[in-house]
């Protein structure tokens, strides 16, 4: 063990020994590892020097496949971690009502988290910044974040500092740019001078989209429009009384302005970013570590919500299943239109995209990254910004692979990917350069 | 004097047959294009039954009949009947309300007593008098660090003013000579306090009281549109979120009607102590 005084040493994880947290995780799996191995041998060779004989005629290279053909080590090691029963049981989870927040919402009527022995109460939370204070607060357990906050709050940037963690990706793609019907002839950004947008949050998606989407027009989102935050739900009542001109805000509400004839759809957020990251599910650190197991079965509880909500063919049942009153409150028509894809866009057309909302659950290190830079270049954060280590503090990928490993999804090897947004290359080893490349940005 | 309530009551029928009347014209159905066998037109709702625009009368009888049937239901923690809400709301507020009692009236009672204290205070009091309880909420929920008692401390906050100077105000104009009286029979601070001085203030105190539920309960709704999670408030906006103009117009009315009761109980309360000189 390090000595914690020593001005020298850094304390990068948890226990201090390791330079991150994630070289942390990996060692304390191989130590888990080691001792179920050491338990197995022990137990195929009662005498140590029989054990030694066998290796040192066979080689350990050989012996150890030719155990783990035997035993599956992966699996014991799963169950040797999990499954214990959860520390605290009565949770409370905060959410705000969208579509984005789909996999936690399901997850309470279809018994996701009665599953896992948790008792947990969803609460409907009036805006983003009530559900930060009541994170802070610790009035909620865990929450539906938007997914740069647990970034910005584990930074101290708009809120007290206190360490939070992004568990999962709530939803992937989901969100549009929806304008007032009264602007239906000006579909180019070019003719949006002075225009007036919502968006849910300053440390979201959203804002980083739109101001995204807008600078490519050659717009500067600081000075050539307005953008105000406006909790999602209070978004189409804005639009209808024509406070607001339009707005990138999340689902079902880009829906349900078109529903209510008051606007229309003018591009999907896929369009801008395919495959962008909007809500997660986050948790603080505190609870990982007070509380590992009880975070264990709720991340379990999440991910097979996930799983299921990737299968295009539940879409239909999961939009019955969150539309009353008590979570979305929403027509069921709206959200089906959201979930399958298949919509009506305010101008007179039936659209089919059925990728327009989908549910990936890994939280890309790439992804974390590329929120950060944003906040730079729009001068949320000033100064040099660590962009790699506080993505992988704050982006929990390791224990999404092992998750996802028990529940056999699918997780990719790398935490890094390259990716395009509006056609333009992003590259997660170069986020310095990809700053300087913007021609629009906010000068510091 | 019968037949001047009698007139009254029915100038008031009048009034209201008026007001549904006018009501029920402008929300006459519009011939609706009936094309709901195309594709479009069935994702857009129609044909279907919408819950946006402004309701008819049909619908809000609708509406009350279903909330005022089953008020207590409780479908999981976001969807609870109109009477739990309620509940919610008046416990909230009997709680701020009762906390603000308890603190303005003795401390207004030292205060009207004492020239002095009264002109050391009062800057302070005209200052945070007319600061909107709202404005409270941030610096609330930052420092006390729960929703539901920020909730609590802003309705203690807006009732506490009235109640304060009315109390103050009341026992500094009880009448000289009631208190020379007491002095002359030599009556303890205390007894002068709950005998003469009391009895004397108590209509301008319960003024004070009768303001300051009415503040309370315009409050609370506000407070629970922000705060969210149960309370009438959170009803208006968790339908206002839906568009739901039936059931926004419906817990309008019943707020109008529980403000009109806690006001007619203070009122009550108000007569029983009044005096004439």
């Amino acid at each position: 063990m390090p000595n914690p005084f020593d001005p020298e040493v850094r304390l990068g994880c948890s226990c201090g020994a390791h330079a991150s947290q994630a070289d942390h995780d990996q060692s304390v799996e191989a130590m888990h590892r080691s001792v179920i191995e050491t338990a197995v041998l022990r137990a195929l060779f009662p005498q140590d020097a029989v054990r030694r004989r066998f290796l040192s005629a066979v080689g350990a290279g050989t012996a150890l496949s030719a155990i783990s053909g035997l035993f599956p080590f992966a699996t014991l090691e799963a169950m040797a971690q999990d499954k214990k029963p959860p520390e605290k049981k009565d949770l409370k989870i905060g959410f705000i009502p969208i579509t984005c927040a789909s996999p936690l919402i399901m997850a309470d009527p279809l018994g996701f988290y009665r599953e896992q022995g948790l008792n947990v109460q969803l609460i409907k939370t009036a805006g983003w910044a009530l559900i930060r204070d009541k994170m802070l607060n610790k009035e909620h357990d865990a929450s539906h974040f938007l997914s740069p906050m647990p970034l910005a709050i584990s930074m101290g940037l708009g809120s007290a500092q206190q360490p939070m963690r992004v568990a999962t990706v709530q939803n992937i793609n989901g969100q549009a740019i929806t304008l007032h019907v009264k602007h239906k002839d000006k579909r180019d950004p070019k003719q949006w001078k002075g225009f007036k947008f919502a968006v849910p949050f300053e440390y979201s998606m959203h804002n980083f989209l739109l101001r995204y989407y807008v600078a490519e027009h050659g717009l500067d989102p600081d000075t050539d429009i307005q953008i105000r935050v406006t909790p999602p739900p209070e978004m189409v009542a804005n639009l209808r009384a024509g406070n607001i001109d339009g707005f990138l805000g999340p689902d079902p509400f880009n829906q349900r302005a078109v529903y209510d004839e008051s606007g229309f759809i003018h591009m999907l957020s896929k369009e801008i970013w395919d495959g962008h990251p909007c809500c997660a599910f986050g948790v603080p650190d505190a609870m990982i570590k007070e509380a590992p197991n009880t975070f264990a079965a709720l991340y379990r509880a999440v991910l097979t919500a996930a799983r299921m909500a990737r299968d295009p063919k539940n879409r239909s049942l999961i939009a019955k299943v969150i539309a009353p009153p008590n979570y979305l409150n929403q027509p069921e028509t709206v959200i089906e239109q959201v979930l399958t894809g298949k919509y009506a866009d305010g101008l007179g057309n039936v659209k089919n995209v059925p990728d327009r909302a989908d549910f990936d659950p890994f939280p890309w290190h790439s992804m974390a990254v590329w929120i950060l830079t944003q906040m730079k270049r729009w001068g949320y954060v000033k100064g040099d910004v660590n962009y790699k280590q506080i993505a992988e503090q704050v982006f929990l990928v390791t224990d999404a692979r092992k998750y996802m490993a028990q529940l056999d999804m699918k997780a990719p090897a790398a935490s890094y990917a390259k990716f395009k947004v509006m056609g333009k290359e992003f590259d997660p080893a170069q986020p310095e350069k990809y700053l300087g490349s913007f021609k629009v940005r906010k000068s510091a | 004097m019968k037949l001047e309530s009698l007139k009254a009551g029915a100038l008031s029928l009048v009034f209201l047959a008026v007001f549904l009347g006018i009501w029920h014209l402008a929300t006459l159905p519009k011939a609706e294009i009936q094309g709901a066998a195309d594709e479009y037109a069935k994702l857009m709702g129609k044909g279907a039954k919408k819950s946006d625009g402004f309701p008819t009368l049909g619908q809000m009888g609708e509406a009350f009949a279903t909330h005022i049937s089953d008020p207590f239901y409780d479908r999981g923690s976001n969807d609870k009947g109109i009477g739990i809400q309620l509940g919610h709301s008046l416990g909230r507020v009997a709680l701020g309300y009762l906390i603000a009692c308890l603190i303005a009236v003795p401390l207004g009672f030292l205060i009207g007593m004492s020239p002095l204290l009264y002109r050391a205070l009062n800057p302070f009091i005209q200052v945070l008098k007319p600061i909107s309880p709202l404005a409270w909420m941030p610096l609330a929920l930052y420092t006390i660090k729960d929703s539901g008692i920020s909730g609590i401390f802003v309705i203690f906050i807006c009732s506490v003013w009235p109640l304060l100077i009315n109390t103050a105000f009341g026992v500094a104009s009880v009448r000289r000579d009631w208190l020379n009286v007491a002095k002359t029979l030599e009556v303890k601070p205390l007894r002068k306090a709950f005998a003469v001085i009391l009895p004397a203030a108590a209509p301008t105190i319960l003024t004070g009281a009768r303001i300051s539920i009415g503040i309370a309960w315009l409050v609370i709704v506000a407070a629970e549109m922000l705060v969210g999670g149960t309370g009438i408030g959170y009803f208006v906006w968790n339908e206002w979120n839906n568009l739901n103009l039936t059931n926004v117009i419906f817990a309008i009315l019943v707020i109008g009607v529980v403000g009109m009761l806690l006001d007619f109980l203070i009122a009550k309360l108000q007569q029983a102590v009044t005096y004439v000189e």
